[in-house]
């Protein structure tokens, strides 16, 4: 598979490290009531679509950037492919 | 032996001459031929025993379709089994051997098989070994696998090299034929990056095979000129002996380039094959069509052959595969197999055409509406016989048959990403469907333009349309004229009503009779078809027999061609070798080897070496008349703890953290606390997984409120770094905060010992304080060396002794060694290795690997108290479940044994001092365990239920695989130095 890095633009997949599912940026909030619950969907619940799949790869053997990756399961066809910094501080994340 | 039936003309070098050997019989041939030509022009048609039945077989083919004639290829580390006699390219010295016949091919006692062929039907093996089942492995299999069976090898290494490589470019081609050149060209001329690759030796597809005139010239002449063109274009690569093995995803290929394979021995320094990676913007398949067979009884005598290769090894090859040769055919194109025989000379007896309306043919007897019934010839084909339309039957004595049952269009690529090819019923074929692999389009026969004008045509076409996709544009280019002659076929697949066996899968001995048998007992659909029958299977994956299979089901279930379905096609299209597809990745060569700074001088020192990951690291240093590792160990341990020792330390992983924020970001990653650690100081860290398992440990050094100095396991390093950037990016992403892997830009080295400090003071610059006040236990700073040298010491201890890690660039990591051991030498320095590294960090309880075993968590290591509940960190939720706070929870302890000298394993589980040993009462285990040579007697340490309550209390250390079972006593983790004085000194 080839990826189209935001930066360097498209690079064999070989260079990349694949982590999973892209709600991994979702991390839980430890001082939440639910704290517990809500880790524990956080770290072993996936969706598992036939179909467009947000996902992590790392450009390990590259900028080392982490990349969050629009892939369709089925085909393998990537759509959207976006640094997971500028992602995650769209989802609220900070510090 | 004498080339018998040696024409005239065709595309072989007369002028150079090569002998060659098969089943020990010596013969010669021509550059350019194949084995399988010049046998043919030897008159050889026996070239192989079948699978199952042993039975003599022939060549079927002149491509890499082959199914029958499959030879074991040179001899020793070469030696290659299956190769197809076909595709193997005539070089000088070739020495071939027939697979699976003993004692020879023309008398092979497994012959036998045949005449129990009633019993060997499809499925026999899983009706009759049923039982009894203890015999399936040790008895039946092994008798099946010996006689049965394809090629063999010698298990000796394979000699030669193979590589891999990486291109790219705008177009790939796929296929050399007329619509492959004629896209080439077009593609060429425009200026785009184009890489055309065939499988063949000799590029231009059926244009070499074919009498047909392209204008003015030759098929072949016109094809030659077309690749002289395209050899000079500096954007075109022309690959030769190429194949495409698999389309993969976003226009990735896989293909293999046989380099070396047509010479006898590799030219030093080339490899044999090369794997390439192609990456290609747009690809065209041009992979033409493949002819193929009708099933009739005894359809697999050595002379029955595809009409298609008949012209091959006629034209090409100027071989004639013998002197008489008919033909069976149910289309116009195999007519042209006439033509060609009698404008060479060969005689053809007669034309039979399934066809009743077949046209005539010119200087032969046409039998239109007649069928092929029966064959004889003992080890190849003397006579065919034939029922003509009005129901009589003649016998027609030939020593070829050339058989056209229509063309496949060659679909395999369109295929590989699950795409589904179409039914087309004029061709009676499977083409491309309309969901291909991104990027790929089809032309000429592979897309169903089977006559050579549309082929032309199609290619010309087909590259213009895929560059005009990526924005280049390519003028149309002069095709010549060329025949377009239309498709004039009845659909017809086999003959019914013979009295023997009609092959349909020649490779897995498959006959109309197995496919019945399959619908019989209801394995209908092609896949369980497939497996029942093994029809499609081995090295041919049924290129020849997947269609007649599937209409012969077909007709069985009353259902179209189309509704019975095809097989998927997968990757590769050919067999690839596994040398290929490993390349240098193969022994040594399998995994980089990492080397720490000191390892030339303990090289020197004789040091032995242990692989830890892809780093060596020095074990133990033997000294001259030290017999046993153990006493070198002992040796290195004692003479630390006495005095001092030197261990190279560089495989730990390093990471630069800075940032205003990277105290904070540590106290994330970390369970324990950062904030307030002073500049200066190093302090122990534990991280754990989200799960909140333990996950790595290591220290931190604050060498400035922005800068620390984290160190990971060695085992851990790449994956830390890893996770480390995912919480920096992912979670934290307005943390300011930077990270970079500093593990292979410091040479680090444990000093330990009483006399550690007195031996830096050597060698650290005097300007720099290393008393204990003024560089006390957990200091951290950056001083000089020998002079003016940067480094990094801390003041750290693994072994428990007086110790300090001093870090230097890594160029300067060999000076440093020689230094400390030169300044050291007063003190009777050793350098200690890994195993006495293990020792101490054993008899001092520090957890490593086999504690950190990806089981256990703070609690267990007796540092649950050590997880912050004031903050936010990787793990710390989820180390709060209940599960993993229980009141008996394991704890790490030690174990001595109670007579002294018995010994304790690591592995070994923990049983109460009386009572049963099973997993029910099982008391937890011994994770680590050396001899302490301080000590002196074997110690242990590992997980205990509520262990920390225990000490002192006698337990059973069982290990019920060696039959061993000892007591042991429960004791601190921490066998020297409890209080930590030592390394307070």
């Amino acid at each position: 598979m080839m990826i189209d890095h935001p930066l360097l633009g498209l690079r064999d997949a070989q260079e990349f490290t694949y982590l999973g599912d892209a709600s991994l940026i979702d991390r839980p909030d430890w001082r939440s009531d639910t704290a517990q619950e809500e880790f524990h969907d956080y770290l072993y619940l996936r969706d598992n679509p036939a179909g467009e799949h947000r996902e992590l790869w790392y450009h390990e053997a590259g900028d080392r950037s982490w990349l969050v990756v629009t892939r369709n399961m089925l085909t393998h066809e990537i759509t959207q492919v976006e640094l997971a910094r500028d992602v995650a501080r769209a989802r609220g994340r900070s510090k | 032996m004498t080339e018998v039936n040696r024409l005239d003309g065709g595309q072989i070098n007369r002028a150079k001459e090569v002998s060659f050997t098969f089943d020990g019989h010596r013969y010669k041939g021509y550059e350019g031929d194949t084995l399988a030509s010049a046998l043919l022009a030897n008159g050889e048609r026996l070239m192989g025993r079948s699978f199952k039945y042993h039975r003599p077989r022939g060549v079927l083919t002149a491509g890499s379709e082959e199914p029958n004639a499959l030879v074991e290829l040179r001899k020793g580390g070469r030696q290659e089994p299956n190769t197809r006699a076909t595709v193997i390219e005539l070089f000088d010295g070739l020495e071939a051997a027939p697979q699976n016949a003993w004692p020879s091919l023309r008398f092979d006692a497994m012959a036998v098989n045949d005449r129990f062929s009633n019993f060997l039907t499809a499925g026999f093996y899983y009706k009759t070994f049923m039982w009894p089942k203890a015999f399936w492995e040790k008895i039946y299999e092994p008798i099946i696998r010996k006689a049965a069976g394809l090629g063999s090898i010698s298990f000796e290494e394979d000699p030669d090299l193979y590589d891999k490589g990486f291109l790219h470019c705008d177009l790939l081609i796929i296929g050399s034929g007329p619509s492959g050149l004629a896209a080439a060209l077009t593609a060429g001329r425009s200026g785009a990056r184009v890489i055309l690759a065939d499988e063949d030796f000799r590029m231009g597809g059926r244009l070499n095979s074919e009498t047909l005139a392209l204008g003015d010239q030759s098929g072949a002449d016109w094809a030659a000129a077309a690749i002289a063109e395209l050899a000079d274009m500096p954007n075109v690569r022309l690959m030769s002996r190429t194949t495409i093995v698999g389309a993969f995803d976003h226009g990735t290929y896989g293909a293999v380039e046989r380099v070396q394979d047509h010479v006898a021995v590799p030219q030093e320094g080339k490899p044999r094959q090369i794997f390439w990676r192609i990456y290609s913007r747009r690809a065209l398949l041009c992979a033409g069509a493949m002819e193929r067979p009708i099933a009739f009884a005894d359809n697999d005598r050595p002379g029955v052959m595809l009409a298609s290769a008949v012209r091959s090894y006629l034209n090409r090859w100027a071989a004639a595969p013998a002197q008489e040769i008919a033909i069976f055919t149910n289309n116009d194109d195999g007519h042209r197999t006439a033509a060609d025989l009698i404008a060479k000379g060969v005689s053809v007896p007669a034309v039979i055409d399934v066809r009743a309306d077949a046209p005539s043919v010119a200087g032969t007897e046409l039998l239109a509406g007649a069928e092929v019934i029966g064959t004889s010839g003992r080890l190849g084909l003397s006579s065919v016989t034939v029922r003509l339309a009005n129901g009589q039957t003649r016998k027609v004595n030939c020593g070829a048959l050339a058989v056209s049952g229509g063309w496949n269009p060659n679909v395999h690529l369109t295929c590989h990403q699950r795409g589904r090819p179409q039914w087309d019923a004029d061709l009676a074929a499977f083409v491309p469907g309309t969901d291909l692999p991104v990027g790929m389009s089809v032309a000429g026969a592979a897309m169903g333009q089977l006559s050579t004008a549309q082929a032309l045509s199609s290619g010309a076409c087909g590259a213009a349309t895929a560059l005009e996709a990526i924005g280049i544009t390519a003028s149309a280019i002069d095709l010549p004229e060329a025949e377009d002659a239309p498709i004039s076929l009845k659909p017809f697949w086999h003959v019914s009503g013979g009295k023997s066996r009609a092959w349909v899968d020649l490779q897995n001995d498959v006959t109309v009779k197995d496919v019945k048998l399959a619908h019989q007992e209801n394995f209908v659909s092609v896949e369980h078809l497939k497996r029942y029958t093994t029809l499609g299977m081995a090295t041919d994956q049924g290129k020849t027999s997947n269609m007649l299979g599937l209409a012969v089901m077909a007709e069985l279930t009353g259902k179209s061609i189309p509704e019975t379905g095809t097989t998927i096609f997968r990757p590769p299209y050919t067999p690839v070798a596994m040398g290929t597809l490993a390349g240098r990745a193969t022994g040594k060569h399998f995994h980089p080897t990492r080397k720490t700074p000191s390892h030339r001088w303990a090289e020197e020192q004789g040091a032995v070496f242990t692989e830890v990951g892809d780093w060596l690291r020095a074990q133990w240093f033997p000294k001259a008349g030290e017999t046993h590792w153990r006493q070198s160990v002992d040796r290195e341990v004692l003479q630390t703890r006495n005095s001092v020792g030197v261990c190279d330390v560089t495989t730990l992983g390093k990471i630069d953290v800075q940032g205003k924020d990277a105290a904070a970001f540590l106290n994330k990653m970390y369970a324990n606390a950062f904030a307030k650690l002073p500049v200066g100081k190093v302090r122990y860290g534990l991280m754990l997984r989200e799960d909140g398992i333990a996950y790595d440990d290591g220290t931190a050094a604050r060498f400035a409120e922005d800068h620390f100095v984290v160190t990971t396991t060695t085992a851990n390093a790449v994956l830390v770094y890893r996770n480390m950037e995912f919480a920096r990016q992912c979670l934290f992403p307005d943390m300011d905060v930077q990270l970079i892997s500093t593990t292979e830009a410091w040479a680090q080295f444990a000093v330990a010992g009483p006399n550690a400090r007195k031996l830096l003071q050597k060698v650290v610059d005097p300007e720099f304080d290393l008393s204990n006040e003024g560089f006390p236990f957990m200091a951290c700073g950056e001083v000089t060396v020998a002079g003016g040298c940067r480094a990094r010491l801390f003041r750290i201890s693994f072994s428990g002794e007086l110790a300090y890690e001093i870090a230097v660039p890594t160029r300067y990591g060999d000076a440093l060694v020689r230094r400390l051991m030169e300044a050291g030498e007063e003190f009777g320095v050793v350098p200690y290795g890994t195993e006495a590294l293990g020792v101490m960090r054993i008899e001092k309880g520090h957890a490593a690997g086999n504690e950190l075993n990806g089981t256990t968590s703070a609690l267990n290591l007796g540092m649950g108290r050590m997880v912050s509940k004031k903050k936010d960190c990787i793990g710390n939720t989820l180390s709060e479940r209940e599960g993993m706070n229980e009141e008996d929870a394991l704890k790490l302890v030690g174990f001595r044994p109670v007579k002294s000298d018995e010994t304790i394993s690591a592995g070994a589980h923990l049983m109460n001092a009386s009572g049963a040993v099973n997993a029910k009462v099982d008391q937890g285990y011994v994770t680590s365990a050396a001899y302490s040579p301080v000590l002196e007697s074997s110690i242990g340490i590992g997980f205990l239920k509520n262990g920390d309550a225990r000490k002192g209390e006698i337990i059973r250390a069982v290990n019920p695989l060696a039959g061993q079972e000892i007591q042991v006593e429960v004791v601190s983790a921490h066998f020297v130095d409890p209080e930590g004085e030592r390394l307070r000194a």
